[in-house]
C-alpha cells in the first residue's frame, strides 16, 4: 500500500489568495493512499523543507507530492530535500498550483476545485513511480563557442585559460564583432580597438584555443558531454598556412568597390579582402559571388601578384565533425537598417545614417580616419540630429522591447560628435532616458551639462529634404507638445537592436528556445540567465537580448564558468528519464515482436536490435534494447510501439492513464 | 442545465513548449478559464492517441494537444510525429462521428502565454456551446468504440 505525503505551498499568499490551501491539503488527507497532508507558508525554504524530510522518516512515507510553483521552477530542491531523506528523488513529483492555477484564476471554488484535480493526478501518478538512479556518462573535456565577438571571445578565453580545450567558430573572416567595430565606448570612452584587439591576438596565441574563422555550425547531434558539431569550413581560396598576409593581393584585386560589411557600408572593399586590418587572423578571403574569376573565369590577379603563391581558387568547403562536451552559444545581434523606417527618408537620403554608421565615421580607423563627415558631400555637419528609440519600444513597428544600448551611445555620439565639432549643435530626440549603470547617469549628464548636447523630449514624426537640408519634425512633449522643426545636416537613428540573421534556424540546429523576437531564451529569467533549457549549452551575450559590453562580458564570464564546472568532473550524472523496452525473466523475453516501429520513430538512433536466444544459442527473435547513453528521453517510441513493450521511465503508461482516470473520476 | 455546464477538459501538453507557454501565462497573470487540466509530457511524440480516447471514455468533454512549434522540437522531431498521428487521428475522430471542435490541436511555444490562455479560453467557450460529450460515451455503451 502506497503512503504517500502531499505538501501544499502557499508561496506567501501567491497560492494562498486565491487558492483554499487549508481545503485541499484536507481533501487530500482523505484520499486513499495518502499518509500525511499538510499545508505551509513557504515549502521551499528550509523549515519547509525539513517538513518534508521529517514527514518522510516519521510517516514512513514511499512517494511525495509537492503542490507549490512550476516543476520547471523547483522540481530538482524538492527532489534533493527527497533524496536527503534517503526517498529515491524520482517518487517525489510537483503539482503545479502557481503558474498553472493560482495566477491564471480569481479565487473562488472553482480554483480550489483545479488545485485539488492538479493534485490528486499527480498523487495517483506518483504511486506509480519507480526508484530511478541516475545514469552516468562521459564528458568530452572541450568546448565550442559560437561566434566570435566580444562575448565568444571572453568566454573562450575564460575556459582556456582554466586549461580545457575551446573550438571557436565565426562566420565572418575575422573575430570581434561588433565591437570592433565601434569608436570609443561609454561611460569611460576608451577606444574600442585599443581594449578589444589585444585580447582577439591572445585568442590567437592561446594554445587551448583552435579557431576557425569564415566558418559555420552545419549541426550538432548528441547531447550534454557528448555532442558532435559538423562545422563548415568555408572555402577561403586563400592557403592560410601560405599567406603571409602581406596584403598585396588585395591592392591587385581590380575590383574596388564592393561597399564593405565592417565599414557598413560607408566604406569599399575588394573581392579579396581582410575585413579590417586589425584582423584576426590577419589572412584575407575571396568573396566568391563578386570575384572576377569565379565569375567569368577570368582575372586571377591576386594569385599573379601573391608572393608566397598562397591563392587556392579550387579550394573546397571542408565539413569537420568534433566531438563537443559544451556549447556557449554567443552569436550576438544586428540592428534595423534605415530602411526599415520609411517616414525617416527610406533609407534614400544619404546623411541619414544608423548608430553603428555612425560609429564607423567617429573611428579613427573608419572610413574617414575619425573626421565626422556627411557621406554624401564629405563636408562637415554642423548641426546634427540624433534620434533614440528609432524602432524600439514601438508596438506598431512589431518590436515591443527596449534595445537598452542606445541611450548610452546616443549621449556618447553626441558628446563624441561635440569634442570634434566645436562649433556644431547636436540635438538628441528621446521618448525616456534609461541611464541605469555604474556611471551611466553621470555620463549622460555630462553629455548635457558639459558639452551642451541639446535633449528634446519627443518623438520624431518625419524626416524630408529641403534646399539641401534634413528637416527633422518633431514634439517637445515637455513643451505642450509644440512642434519643433530642425534643419539639421545629418541624422543619426539609433536603430532597434534585433537578432541576428540566422538566430532562428541556429537555434533549430542546436534545439534551445527562442522568443518571438528570434532571441535565444534563458532557462530561467532570473536564476539560470546563462543556461538554455538543453542541459550543457549556454548563452551569452546579445544573441539572449540587447546588451552591452559589461554585461556582456560577466554574461560570458558566467557561461564560461559554467562550462569549467561540467569539465571539473570526470563523468556526468544524468537523469533516468529514458525509454526501456520490458524482459521478463527468466527466460529472457519480450513481449516485443521487432517490428523496429520505434527504432525509424527514434530521433537519437537510440535504439540497437538484440537477439534472443534459447539456452543452446538458438535464435528466438529479435527484439528493440534501448541505448541508455544515447536515449533523451522524448517517448516518441512509447506512443509508435504496437505491443506496448517499450515505456518511458517517470512517464510510463500505467503512471499517464493513471493521471487521466483520475482528473474524470 | 446548459447555461450551468462546466465542461471538463483535459490538456495533454508537451514540457518544453506549451508547458513552459503556460507557465508564461502565470508569470504574465493572464487569467484564463479553469476548466482545463494540464498533464505534462516530456513531448508531443510522447502522447499516444489512445489517452485522448480513454479521457473521453471517462467522461472528458473535450481534449487540447499542445506542443512545439515544428522545426522548435526540443527532441528534433517528436511534434512531427505528434502532427502524422493527429491528422490519422482526426479521420478516424470524424468517421466516428465525434465533433473535432472537441478535440484542439495546436503549437503554443514557451514564449506564447497569451496564446495559451487565448486557446483554454477559445476551447472552453466552444465546448460550453455544444455541451456535455456524449458521442463517444454513447458509442462506448454500445460496444462500438
Amino acid at each position: 500500500m502506497s503512503r504517500i505525503g502531499v505538501f501544499i505551498c502557499h508561496c506567501g499568499e501567491n497560492i494562498s489568495a486565491t487558492v483554499d490551501c487549508e481545503k485541499v491539503a484536507k481533501t487530500l488527507a482523505s484520499m486513499p493512499g495518502v499518509a500525511h497532508s499538510v499545508d505551509y507558508k513557504y515549502m521551499c525554504s528550509d523549515p519547509g523543507q525539513s517538513l518534508i524530510r521529517s514527514a518522510i522518516k516519521e510517516k514512513k512515507l514511499t512517494g511525495v507530492v509537492v503542490a507549490a510553483c512550476s516543476p520547471r521552477m523547483h522540481e530538482p530542491t524538492f527532489r534533493k530535500a527527497c533524496a536527503e531523506a534517503r526517498l529515491n528523488p524520482f517518487l517525489c513529483e510537483m503539482a503545479n498550483l502557481r503558474e498553472h492555477c493560482s495566477w491564471v484564476h480569481a479565487k473562488g471554488d472553482a480554483t480550489t476545485d483545479k488545485a485539488i484535480d492538479l493534485v490528486s493526478m499527480l498523487v495517483e501518478k506518483v504511486k506509480r513511480n519507480k526508484p530511478l538512479f541516475p545514469i552516468k556518462v562521459p564528458v568530452t573535456k572541450t568546448a565550442l563557442v559560437i561566434g566570435g565577438g566580444i562575448a565568444g571571445i571572453q568566454a573562450a578565453l575564460d575556459i582556456a585559460n582554466a586549461g580545457q580545450k575551446v573550438v571557436l567558430v565565426e562566420r565572418e573572416p575575422s573575430i570581434g564583432g561588433h565591437m570592433s567595430q565601434l569608436s570609443e565606448t561609454f561611460p569611460t570612452l576608451d577606444c574600442s580597438q585599443c581594449i578589444l584587439t589585444p585580447r582577439m591576438v591572445e585568442v590567437a596565441q592561446n594554445p587551448n584555443i583552435t579557431l576557425y574563422t569564415y566558418a559555420e555550425v552545419e549541426s550538432l547531434s548528441g547531447f550534454i558531454g557528448n555532442f558532435t558539431a559538423r562545422i563548415r569550413k568555408k572555402a577561403k581560396s586563400v592557403d592560410e598556412k601560405l599567406c603571409t598576409g602581406c596584403g598585396e593581393c588585395a591592392t591587385a584585386c581590380p575590383i574596388k568597390k564592393i561597399p564593405s560589411e565592417f565599414n557598413t557600408g560607408l566604406g569599399m572593399r575588394g573581392a579579396i579582402y581582410v575585413p579590417f586590418p586589425q584582423a584576426v587572423p590577419n589572412k584575407p578571403v575571396i568573396d566568391r559571388s563578386r570575384c572576377t574569376y569565379f565569375k567569368s573565369g577570368k582575372c586571377k590577379f591576386c594569385a599573379s601578384k601573391c608572393p608566397a603563391q598562397a591563392i587556392r581558387f579550387d579550394q573546397q568547403d571542408e565539413i569537420i565533425e568534433i566531438p563537443i562536451g559544451s556549447v556557449v552559444v554567443t552569436t550576438g545581434f544586428n540592428i534595423k537598417e534605415t530602411s526599415f523606417f520609411p517616414e525617416y527618408g527610406y533609407g534614400k537620403y544619404k546623411d541619414v545614417v544608423t548608430g553603428l554608421q555612425f560609429e564607423r565615421l567617429l573611428s579613427a580607423s573608419g572610413p574617414t580616419l575619425g573626421e565626422v563627415k556627411r557621406p554624401s558631400d564629405g563636408t562637415v555637419p554642423k548641426k546634427i540630429v540624433f534620434v533614440a528609440c528609432t524602432g524600439s519600444r514601438d508596438p506598431a513597428k512589431g518590436i515591443e522591447y527596449c534595445s537598452k544600448i542606445c541611450c548610452m551611445y546616443t549621449a556618447k555620439h553626441a558628446m563624441l560628435y561635440k569634442h570634434k565639432v566645436h562649433d556644431g549643435d547636436a540635438y538628441v530626440f528621446y521618448m525616456d532616458i534609461r541611464a541605469a549603470g555604474k556611471g551611466y547617469d553621470e555620463f549622460f549628464r555630462r553629455a548635457i551639462e558639459e558639452d551642451h548636447v541639446n535633449y528634446i523630449r519627443g518623438r520624431i514624426s518625419r524626416i524630408y529634404e529641403r534646399n539641401g537640408k534634413l528637416i527633422v519634425r518633431g514634439a517637445d512633449t515637455l513643451l505642450g507638445a509644440q512642434q519643433v522643426e530642425i534643419e539639421a545636416d545629418m541624422v543619426v537613428l539609433a536603430t532597434a537592436a534585433v537578432a541576428n540573421d540566422g538566430a532562428e534556424s541556429l537555434a533549430q540546429k542546436l534545439h534551445v528556445s527562442y522568443d518571438a523576437h528570434h532571441f535565444f531564451a534563458e532557462a530561467h529569467p532570473k536564476l539560470r540567465p546563462v543556461e538554455t533549457n538543453t542541459a550543457g549549452i549556454f548563452l551569452a551575450g546579445a544573441c539572449q537580448s540587447p546588451k552591452d559590453i559589461p554585461e556582456t562580458v560577466s554574461q560570458a564570464s558566467a557561461a564560461a564558468s559554467k562550462v569549467i564546472g561540467l569539465f571539473s568532473n570526470a563523468e556526468l550524472t544524468r537523469e533516468p528519464i529514458i525509454a526501456v523496452v520490458n524482459r521478463t525473466a527468466p527466460p529472457l523475453f519480450s513481449t516485443c515482436v521487432g517490428c523496429f516501429m520505434c527504432q525509424s520513430a527514434c530521433p537519437y538512433h537510440a535504439i540497437e536490435q538484440e537477439e534472443i536466444k534459447t539456452r543452446e544459442g538458438k535464435l528466438i527473435k529479435m527484439v528493440a534494447k534501448v541505448n541508455p547513453g544515447l536515449c533523451q528521453g522524448c517517448g516518441t517510441c512509447v506512443a509508435f510501439c504496437r505491443s506496448k513493450s517499450i515505456d518511458l521511465q517517470g512517464y510510463s503508461n500505467e503512471q499517464v492513464y493513471a493521471e487521466v482516470m483520475e482528473l474524470l473520476s | 442545465m446548459e447555461n450551468n455546464f462546466e465542461p471538463k477538459i483535459v490538456a495533454f501538453v508537451c514540457n518544453w513548449c506549451t508547458y513552459a507557454g503556460a507557465d508564461l501565462t502565470g508569470t504574465s497573470r493572464i487569467k484564463y478559464a479553469t476548466n482545463v487540466r494540464i498533464i505534462r509530457f516530456p513531448c508531443t511524440g510522447r502522447i499516444d492517441y489512445n489517452l485522448l480516447l480513454k479521457a473521453f471514455a471517462q467522461g472528458a468533454d473535450g481534449v487540447i494537444v499542445s506542443g512545439c512549434h515544428p522545426n522548435d522540437c526540443h527532441y528534433t522531431s517528436g511534434n512531427f510525429h505528434a502532427r502524422r498521428r493527429w491528422i490519422v487521428f482526426k479521420q478516424m475522430m470524424e468517421y466516428m462521428g465525434i465533433d473535432m471542435r472537441r478535440v484542439k490541436f495546436s503549437w503554443v511555444s514557451a514564449a506564447e502565454g497569451a496564446k495559451w490562455a487565448d486557446i483554454v479560453n477559445t476551447t472552453v467557450n466552444e465546448i460550453r456551446e455544444l455541451g456535455p460529450s456524449q458521442e463517444y460515451l454513447e458509442m462506448s455503451r454500445q460496444g462500438v468504440a
